[in-house]
């Protein structure tokens, strides 16, 4: 273990060498360049023994990725903005393929206009790809949830996006602790497939079936993703059994004793919300944050099981669900808690859209606009 | 290099009953290239009528393996395929000889929606055979005008006739400057599994062309499709030629017609067997038409036969 | 979940696209007497229905296309119409 001082995207770029991954394909974008550049570099350095594969597009980069991972190497690729929206067809298509693939998501909001800094529109978007989503919210859980989706994603073939915002994590530095190669061998061995897109196990990859032979696929994918969460979970376990790293299972919860206004939000905006929950503990207000790290599967269970009776929840979107009232989290909130007979109460603000800042004492003057809805 | 049909293997990478519409050029071409490529090999494909062939899962008429890809993907995918193999053989993970990857894709495929990735491909001079097996139109949406439809060819969404060239993919990816492009045609089947043989040899980026009349879009009978690639070649309505490190060579009869010591088969011949051009019969223009057609023809062959001096 | 079963995989078989010989609506047949073995009707078959070493024509899959009597140089194969099934 050593502990150092880097970006987020040195953190992501140095986990990427430690999962020993076989072939990267990328294409820049702001922020999430300086990954792909430090992993470029590794590899002309032979500091990491994998190919990889400049590419023109980033519809181009997940193509390759996904054409590797059915040869079944342990691929990566990373991505921001426009550029995971380039990717979206071939998402559906990894996720659909049940390919076991790895892509950092570097969060910026989406144009028109053009906007640089970090929302999440760009993830959110892609909700219904198929894909397993994280959610990192800081430099060491970025390092920790890179090698923790090979081991999710090689186990249940389902790809898996690990996000984290663009500039405030990517580009900031902080201290964070990286993995001795020998745990992480241990944790991660070599992946082998069942079938490999080679003439040793031959077999037509995703011919074109009619709908008693698609729909099973789709449903068990359904299925198959519903069921991720626990493993997740579990494999969050064992990876603190071996190395001490733990950023909370489905959420991260901060001060939930008593409270009953719960300010749910993902990403690294949870940072200063716990400082906005000090700030109204101080006025006696009894208020947590509960950060959402898997926000696919939606772990509607757990947030459920999190919130007690007669909870208030005051959702935080960096995103908007357009055509609903706010952001997908508080329209997935709803929906999740639906069922509660007691008398919960949801309500939801989108806020730090395209980077705009969210000053602990914003957050908590934005809390208290919300209960006074509630009232 | 010379091949004997008599020699070639029995394996075939098309087997009997595919969903291929009878008389497919696809389907001829694809087992021409299976005999050159062998069994050790991955095919990718981009969606075309040659996925539309394959039949439902989970049954498939190919058999090696097959990735079916999305349809600007082919050019990426494959790099991405080969690639991949190259590190998990460097490792040890895989073990033997390293399968031959090809495309096989359609004009759609490739001058169209993949042209950026297959582009991008050439310039990295990535280790695939990428494959156009070229019908000149979307065969299978129905016959709608691709870049590869040639000028005054009907399609579903040029009623009147295509108003503009078809582009010289070939020549584009030549000057890629990549180790080898070639062109083929499927009535010449000897020189068509001699360039595959070829390609297979070659690391790094090769493009082979495969002129494909499709006789259920440019409306003939499905016994004419080799007769109709032969007219083709014969016409000089498709080239013949292939080029190893940028060094153009013309293959016969190509190279005959370009140095005129054949004639070229009269083009009436050809188009006029052809539904596609029917419109052209009773058109006021057709000798003017006809004429143009024939100039743009010498100007091919003689910007080819420029190229090869170089 | 280490099973093979969870990818879209199809396998290789003869007549994927169904018994397509149910296509045709002329056969071809073939003079062996002429034949002289130019293994052309072979390698122009889009569907591999004709056997290269005795030149049998597989009739649960042609579909009739007719590719093989128009190339052949002897015209030893012609096309028969198929009688109403």
């Amino acid at each position: 273990m050593k502990k150092i001082l880097d970006t987020g995207n040195a953190a992501c770029a140095l986990a990427v060498k430690a999962a020993r991954v076989d072939f990267v394909a990328a294409y820049p974008i702001t922020p999430q360049t300086s990954v792909v550049e430090k992993l470029a570099g590794y590899i002309a350095e032979g500091k990491m023994n994998a190919k990889y594969l400049p590419v023109e597009s980033e519809h181009s980069a997940m193509s390759a990725v996904a054409a590797a991972a059915a040869a079944g190497a342990r691929v990566f690729t990373a991505t921001s903005s426009q550029g995971l929206l380039y990717m979206h067809e071939i998402l559906h298509y990894a996720a659909g393929g049940r390919l076991s693939l790895v892509m950092a998501n570097v969060n910026r909001a989406v144009c028109a206009p053009w906007c640089l800094y970090v929302d999440h529109q760009d993830a959110v978007s892609q909700r219904d790809t198929g894909w397993i989503q994280l959610f990192a919210a800081s430099t060491q859980e970025i390092y920790d949830s890179i090698i923790l989706a090979y081991k999710v994603t090689e186990k249940i073939h389902i790809p898996v996006i690990v996000n984290y915002d663009g500039f405030l994590l990517s580009h900031s530095m902080m201290p964070f602790e990286t993995v001795d190669q020998d745990i992480i061998d241990e944790f991660l061995p070599p992946f082998e497939p069942a079938w490999r897109l080679h003439p040793q196990w031959g077999g037509t990859f995703g011919n074109v079936t009619p709908a008693e032979n698609y729909a099973p696929f789709r449903h068990s994918l359904a299925a198959d993703i519903r069921k991720a969460g626990e493993v997740i979970e579990k494999i969050a376990r064992e990876f603190e059994k071996l190395t001490g790293h733990w950023h909370g299972g489905l959420f991260d919860a901060y001060r939930t004793e008593d409270a009953e206004f719960f300010l749910l939000s993902m990403g690294s905006m949870a940072s200063e919300m716990e400082l906005a929950v000090d700030i109204l503990r101080d006025k006696g207000i009894p208020a947590a944050s509960i950060r959402l790290r898997v926000f696919r599967p939606f772990p509607a269970e757990e947030l459920s099981r999190l919130l007690p009776d007669g909870a208030r929840l005051l959702v935080f979107d960096r995103n908007y669900a357009f055509g609903t009232e706010g952001g997908v989290l508080l329209a997935e909130s709803k929906a999740a808690l639906f069922n509660r007979k007691d008398d919960i109460k949801v309500v939801g603000r989108a806020v730090g859209l395209g980077g705009e800042d969210l000053p602990a004492d914003f957050l908590a003057e934005k809390a208290r606009e919300m209960m006074e809805v509630l009232k | 290099m010379s091949i004997s049909i008599k020699d070639l293997p029995d394996f075939e990478y098309v087997l009997p009953g595919s969903a291929a519409c009878a008389g497919c050029p696809s389907a001829i071409a694809l087992r021409m290239v299976g005999k050159a490529l062998g069994e050790n090999a991955i095919m990718l494909m981009t969606p075309s009528c040659a996925v539309a062939s394959i039949g439902p899962l989970p049954k498939s008429c190919y058999s090696i393996p097959v990735l079916n890809v999305c349809f600007a993907s082919a050019g990426a995918s494959a790099a991405g395929l080969a690639m991949a193999l190259d590190a998990l053989y460097e490792k040890g993970r895989l073990t033997g000889e390293k399968p031959t990857i090809f495309n096989w894709a359609g004009d759609g495929g490739t001058y169209d929606i993949g042209f950026q990735g297959i582009s991008a491909a050439a310039e990295r001079n990535d280790d695939f055979i990428h494959f156009c097996y070229n019908n000149e139109a979307y065969s299978n949406t129905g016959m709608q005008r691709s870049g590869a439809t040639p000028i005054y060819a009907a399609t579903t969404t040029t009623p009147l006739g295509k108003e503009v060239h078809r582009k010289n993919l070939p020549l584009l990816m030549l000057e890629h400057r990549v180790p080898y492009v070639a062109t083929a045609s499927l009535a010449y089947p000897t020189d068509l599994i001699r360039k595959v043989k070829k390609a297979k040899d070659i690391r790094g980026f090769k493009y082979i062309e495969i002129h494909a009349p499709c006789y259920t879009g440019w409306k003939f009978p499905s016994s004419d499709t080799v007769k109709m690639s032969r007219l083709a070649v014969q016409t000089g309505s498709w080239l013949l030629w292939e080029a190893e490190f940028g060094k153009v060579v013309l293959n016969s009869p190509t190279s005959l017609l370009a140095a005129e010591k054949i004639k070229p088969a009269p083009l009436e011949e050809y188009i006029g067997k052809q539904g596609r051009y029917a419109h052209l019969a009773d058109s006021p223009q057709k000798e003017e038409i006809l004429a143009a057609m024939e100039k743009e023809i010498r100007r091919e062959l003689k910007f080819m036969a420029a190229r090869a001096e170089l | 979940m280490n099973d093979r079963s969870i990818y879209p995989l199809s396998q290789p078989v003869k007549g994927a696209g169904g018994k397509t010989g149910s296509w045709r609506t002329a056969k071809p047949v073939i003079d062996l007497e002429k034949c002289s073995g130019c293994l052309l009707c072979w390698l122009f078959c889009p569907e591999g229905c004709i056997g290269k070493n005795d030149r049998s024509i597989d009739y649960a899959y042609c579909k009739g296309c007719g590719i093989c009597g128009a190339e052949c140089p002897k015209k030893a194969i012609v096309m028969v119409k198929e009688e109403q099934r």
